[in-house]
């Protein structure tokens, strides 16, 4: 019994870390394609792509770093990625964020 | 020039703005045993309103929601100087806190802190800076 518990804990540290180099050499992918991307709308969908994989980051550390303080966290990050890829869409739209009236 | 159409953007920020405040709300009250507290509370009220106003545009919003948030700081500044005010009351120090146990109808038998108190001074600040800050720099013509 004891026995098994060490192993299931081995398994899930192994699988934490290769997940985490996984999402690593996404964050780099992506980080390319900010650096060099043509247009801006390219680098904003990029910079959305690279909050997601924070969200799995923070996940991952959580279970790394036995807690459950993380989730408010994980919450968060989604919640300001989801309001900064809007104010991105309205300005490379519209030219303003906040506008007076939409008819 | 073309009219844009932005339902989608409508529709979803109805029903996130309501998932934010309750987030919000969330944090602000249990910042006492757990992460979050009064000053995140009040930026993600301030993103719940500022995705309203996103949405929506201001001139709507100033209908739906006319808050002078201007006035939010000194109402924020006066619960928080407040409850350090009220402890020389019961002769103590200055901001020294007590707690009490309570039953509340719904909830059974509750600890309520005076810094809960405090901690509603800092959010309303928290919001009204971040939204008076947001708006007048968006306003300017």
């Amino acid at each position: 019994m004891n026995n098994l518990l060490a192993v299931t804990e081995t398994i899930l540290l192994f699988t934490t870390i290769i997940s985490l180099i996984g999402i690593s050499i996404s964050l780099l992918l992506l980080l390319y394609r900010i650096i060099t991307g043509p247009t801006n709308a390219d680098r904003a969908v990029a910079l959305d792509s690279i909050g997601m994989n924070l969200m799995g980051v923070a996940a991952l550390m959580a279970i790394l770093v036995v807690t459950t303080k993380f989730n408010d966290v994980i919450l968060l990050i989604g919640i300001l990625l989801f309001i900064g890829t809007i104010a991105v869409a309205k300005y490379l739209e519209k030219g303003v964020i906040i506008d007076r009236n939409m008819d | 020039m073309y009219k844009p159409n932005d339902l989608i953007l409508r529709t979803t920020t109805s029903l996130i703005a309501f998932i934010l405040l309750g987030f919000s709300i969330y944090l602000l009250l249990a910042g006492h045993n757990a992460p979050g507290g009064g000053f995140i509370g009040g930026l993600m009220t301030s993103a719940a309103i500022v995705l309203m106003y996103m949405a929506y545009g201001s001139a709507v919003l100033e209908k739906v929601l006319p808050i002078n948030y201007r006035l939010l700081i000194p109402t924020g500044l006066l619960i928080a100087v407040g409850t350090g005010l009220a402890s020389f009351i019961f002769g103590e120090a200055f901001l020294s806190h007590t707690y009490g146990y309570f039953h509340v109808p719904v909830f059974g038998e509750l600890e309520l802190a005076t810094a809960m108190l405090f901690d509603f001074g800092v959010y309303f600040t928290v919001l009204g800076v971040t939204i008076s800050i947001i708006l007048s720099i968006a306003n300017d013509h």
